[in-house]
């Protein structure tokens, strides 16, 4: 998997930090594609322009373009797994209250559980040093001009963040309801939200999300009064898309709703009897 | 736009087979792209055209190949053609359609010398 997610250009490349941190400036000029080009000069050159003589073959390949990732995606969730570590991957667009769920899960339930976090944006450390106030470890991985994590990302940032067996892992994904839908990161469990303030319409609008995703939390419930939002239509057009689908209803402002979130990844993370 | 991460992805695959095959030219890289992949074909071509940029695949042609979205009713086992993931089975109207064609997203041939 590229690390130069989405962009190509030299000096672009991922960055993962802990709050405090600042990035090193390598010279490296990958352009995220490898340039090793094997011309064989043993003294001859051969400028034969031959350009019409050339013998073409077909090689069938077959190459999942996935695969690469997919494969670390598994590499990571074997490592989650054997080291009793629940991942969750948490995804939505931009501004559904994925960082404040995370901040008020760490205060309250921090002092008995032990959380890792891995946040995920383009820029800056911000949702990193918040998280960081909340009391909880935490990596920032900035893709640079990318619009999602992957494995490979994932893979890195627990490395430097050094999680520790029988804990929590949650995973901020950039804000972004297309692209993480695609990229396996080898979660234990994926997490979509929304809030009311948006769309019922949404897990139509970006199915494919929807339909990877194991929860659902529609967040800022303490809005609904002020809106138009169904909630039993938003519930019924995301059940269409994943019939598995499971919902929570909560407000991370005012609490209400936040114990079912805790029960659920605490039976999560419970190790299946043996 | 993951469309551009997939197109490198695809050059890399692309590129690592073709330098196993001691391939000195790469005249074309057949890529199929189902239409549940998740990936908008013009956005993919669009960004190959950037990808391919100083590597051996400059001069390729990309040959994008549509793949239709098909799905097996797990109720009453019709099949039908599907643009979403989650259309119901237009005989039966129930939902849980079992996609078995569309989601393809593979570097299938590569032509070389």
């Amino acid at each position: 998997m590229c690390d130069s997610c989405g962009c190509g250009q030299p000096g672009k490349e991922p960055t993962i930090l802990k709050p405090g941190e600042h990035p090193h400036h390598h010279t490296h000029t990958h352009d995220g594609v490898e340039h090793s080009h094997d011309h064989d000069h043993d003294g001859h050159h051969h400028h034969t322009h031959d350009h019409d003589h050339r013998q073409y073959r077909k090689v069938e390949i077959e190459q999942d373009v996935l695969g690469k990732n997919n494969l670390l995606a598994e590499r990571n969730r074997g490592y989650f797994e054997a080291k009793n570590i629940l991942a969750l991957n948490l995804v939505s667009s931009p501004g559904s209250g994925k960082t404040s769920l995370l901040e008020r899960t760490i205060r309250e339930q921090g002092k008995n559980l032990s959380f890792f976090i891995i946040e995920g944006d383009q820029q800056t450390m911000n949702d990193a040093n918040r998280i960081k106030e909340a009391g909880a470890p935490v990596v920032q991985v900035n893709t640079g001009e990318g619009c999602h994590l992957d494995a490979d990302m994932v893979n890195k940032a627990v490395k430097k963040l050094e999680v520790k067996d029988g804990s929590i892992l949650m995973i901020e994904n950039v804000g972004n309801l297309i692209c993480p839908a695609m990229f396996d990161l080898g979660e234990s469990s994926r997490v979509v939200i929304m809030s009311v303030t948006e769309g019922e319409d949404k897990p139509l609008k970006y199915p494919y999300m929807f339909q990877t995703s194991n929860l659902c939390i529609i967040n800022k419930t303490d809005l609904l009064p002020y809106l138009d939002f169904d909630l039993g239509q938003a519930r019924e057009y995301a059940q269409q898309v994943n019939p598995k689908l499971e919902f929570i209803e909560l407000s991370v402002k005012t609490g209400e709703g936040m114990d079912q979130w805790y029960d659920w990844f605490k039976q999560a993370a419970t190790p299946p009897q043996v | 736009m993951h469309e551009f991460s997939i197109a490198m992805d695809i050059v890399d695959i692309a590129t690592s087979y073709s330098r196993k095959e001691k391939a000195n030219v790469v005249k074309e890289v057949e890529i199929e792209v189902g239409q549940l992949s998740g990936v908008v074909v013009e956005a993919l071509e669009f960004s190959l055209e950037a990808a391919v940029k100083g590597t051996m695949l400059e001069n390729a042609r990309m040959n994008l190949i549509f793949i239709p979205g098909k799905a097996r009713c797990t109720n009453c086992a019709q099949e039908y053609e599907t643009d979403t993931v989650y259309m119901p089975c237009p005989a039966c109207q129930t939902g849980a359609p079992d996609i078995f064609q569309g989601r393809e997203l593979r570097v299938k041939s590569l032509i070389i010398d």
